[in-house]
């Protein structure tokens, strides 16, 4: 009972602290917006890649937010290939089930996707220091994994980003 | 003329090993895959006897001793077992998510009796079972020791588990300090072995990577287990991984053996898959 109590206590600080410094300084950020560019590659066999994000913390577990996969097949045959997606599912994946709620999402075609996730989304519920990971992994293709820093609360505006050199294009963050 | 060597040395070892079969060369159980997912999944597993790893081009390995474990401890069927010339293979359906394990345990009496003034070797195949029928009318002088060999490679659907790694005390067994199923190149594992269930100090561990036809260098690494029974194993590079541990020989050439007291024979053969970080 008592780590339980605590924990609603740091929340309860948390919360008036927030509410008290809105007024002073702009609100704190709520959504972070990522950009996602999956490249066009001219191969004889494309496959839409398999896509994994998660939010990580020096000495806390990762925290899966969207997988990509082809989660539409009949016996939920797609997930036979998330082990290729292999530091996600190191982290993440192997202790997940799916679909997995939430996180699930459907493959996406080469071009750049914007998707949003709340601070709840990310786990990134203590100020501090995270790191956004992204890895795309593509049947009879290659395998890339970027990395971003951002700390939270995060300013407004612009976050940060990576590019990749194979299977993934730009990737950057945002706050609002 | 190295690898002829190398050959007569292992089979002088697996001479003595009675429940071994009688050919020399590395054993190998080889996985299509050691991390899983997926609802409906299986793992097919080929295995054979030979030098260069993971190549087959001697022996089969025989699949009377193999079975697999569910990570529930419950025995599941060997499927579509199919022995061949160079090789056998038969497939496991991971009907269960966890840490399977898949194994050729083989246990065997070996030593020696005495009869008309001559001191005899036992069979090979005797057993605690057998023993009696094999000895012959008159023998005395009987002195036995077990031999023990065990080859197992794991497979993980989903999270890695670790119910299977009960020892069951006899011979030599992997007790994971680092998952086998959780290996990635740049990091450092520590494995800790046990002999009939306890701590195995001093025993030699052979780590030989993968690939050998196409390399010049064979690239073992030597290791020997600690007080505790354990190794540190750093991988070089993403791969597959053979891992034999044995009871050291006293003595030193055949010669000895012969005439020397029976002694405790264990060995141990695994097959790791290390990831791309």
């Amino acid at each position: 009972m008592q780590p339980l109590s605590r924990a609603a206590l740091t929340g309860l600080t948390l919360g008036l602290s927030g509410t008290l410094a809105a007024p002073l300084l702009a609100a704190e950020p709520a959504t972070m917006d990522v950009t996602v560019t999956i490249p066009r590659l001219k191969v004889a066999e494309y496959h839409r890649p398999y896509v994994a994000i998660w939010v990580e913390k020096a000495g806390g577990a990762a925290k899966s937010v969207a997988i990509w996969y082809d989660y539409d097949m009949k016996n939920n045959e797609g997930t036979k290939w998330l082990r290729d997606v292999r530091q996600w599912w190191r982290v993440s994946g192997r202790s997940l089930r799916f679909p997995a709620d939430g996180i699930t999402g459907a493959t996406r075609a080469p071009g750049t996707h914007k998707i949003s996730f709340s601070r709840a989304q990310l786990g990134a519920l203590a100020p501090g220091q995270y790191i956004l990971a992204i890895e795309a992994a593509r049947e009879v293709g290659g395998r890339e994994l970027l990395r971003i820093p951002f700390s939270w609360p995060g300013k407004a505006g612009a976050g940060g980003r990576a590019v990749g050199k194979a299977e993934l294009g730009a990737v950057s963050i945002s706050f609002r | 003329m190295k690898k002829h060597i190398i050959g007569f040395a292992a089979t002088a070892v697996l001479a003595v090993l009675a429940a071994v079969p009688a050919s020399a060369h590395r054993q190998w159980l080889l996985p299509s895959s050691t991390i899983v997912s997926g609802d409906d999944v299986w793992v097919t597993v080929d295995a054979a006897v030979s030098n260069d790893l993971f190549y087959f081009e001697h022996q089969p390995l025989r699949l009377n001793a193999v079975k697999a474990w569910a990570p529930d401890g419950s025995e599941a069927p060997i499927e579509n077992a199919s022995t061949g010339r160079y090789r056998s293979t038969f497939d496991v359906h991971l009907t269960q998510r966890g840490t399977w394990r898949i194994a050729s345990v083989s246990d065997g009496l070996m030593g020696s009796y005495d009869l008309g003034g001559k001191t005899e070797r036992l069979p090979r195949g005797t057993t605690g079972a057998n023993l009696a029928e094999r000895l012959p009318a008159g023998a005395t002088n009987v002195k036995t020791v077990e031999s023990n060999s065990r080859n197992e490679i794991f497979v993980t659907v989903g999270e890695p588990t670790t119910g299977l790694f009960t020892p069951t005390g006899k011979g030599i067994e992997l007790a994971p300090v680092t998952h086998p199923n959780d290996l990635f190149a740049g990091e450092t594992a520590i494995f800790q072995f046990l002999l009939d269930g306890k701590p195995a100090a001093g025993l030699p561990v052979t780590v030989i990577p993968g690939g050998i036809r196409y390399r010049d260098q064979l690239g073992q690494i030597d290791l020997t287990t600690d007080a505790e029974g354990k190794v540190d194993v750093t991988w070089p590079e993403a791969g597959l991984y053979w891992l034999n541990v044995t009871t050291p020989r006293a003595g030193g050439d055949e010669g000895a053996a012969e005439t020397a007291e029976p002694q405790r024979r264990a060995s141990y053969v695994t097959t790791l898959e290390v990831m791309a970080p």
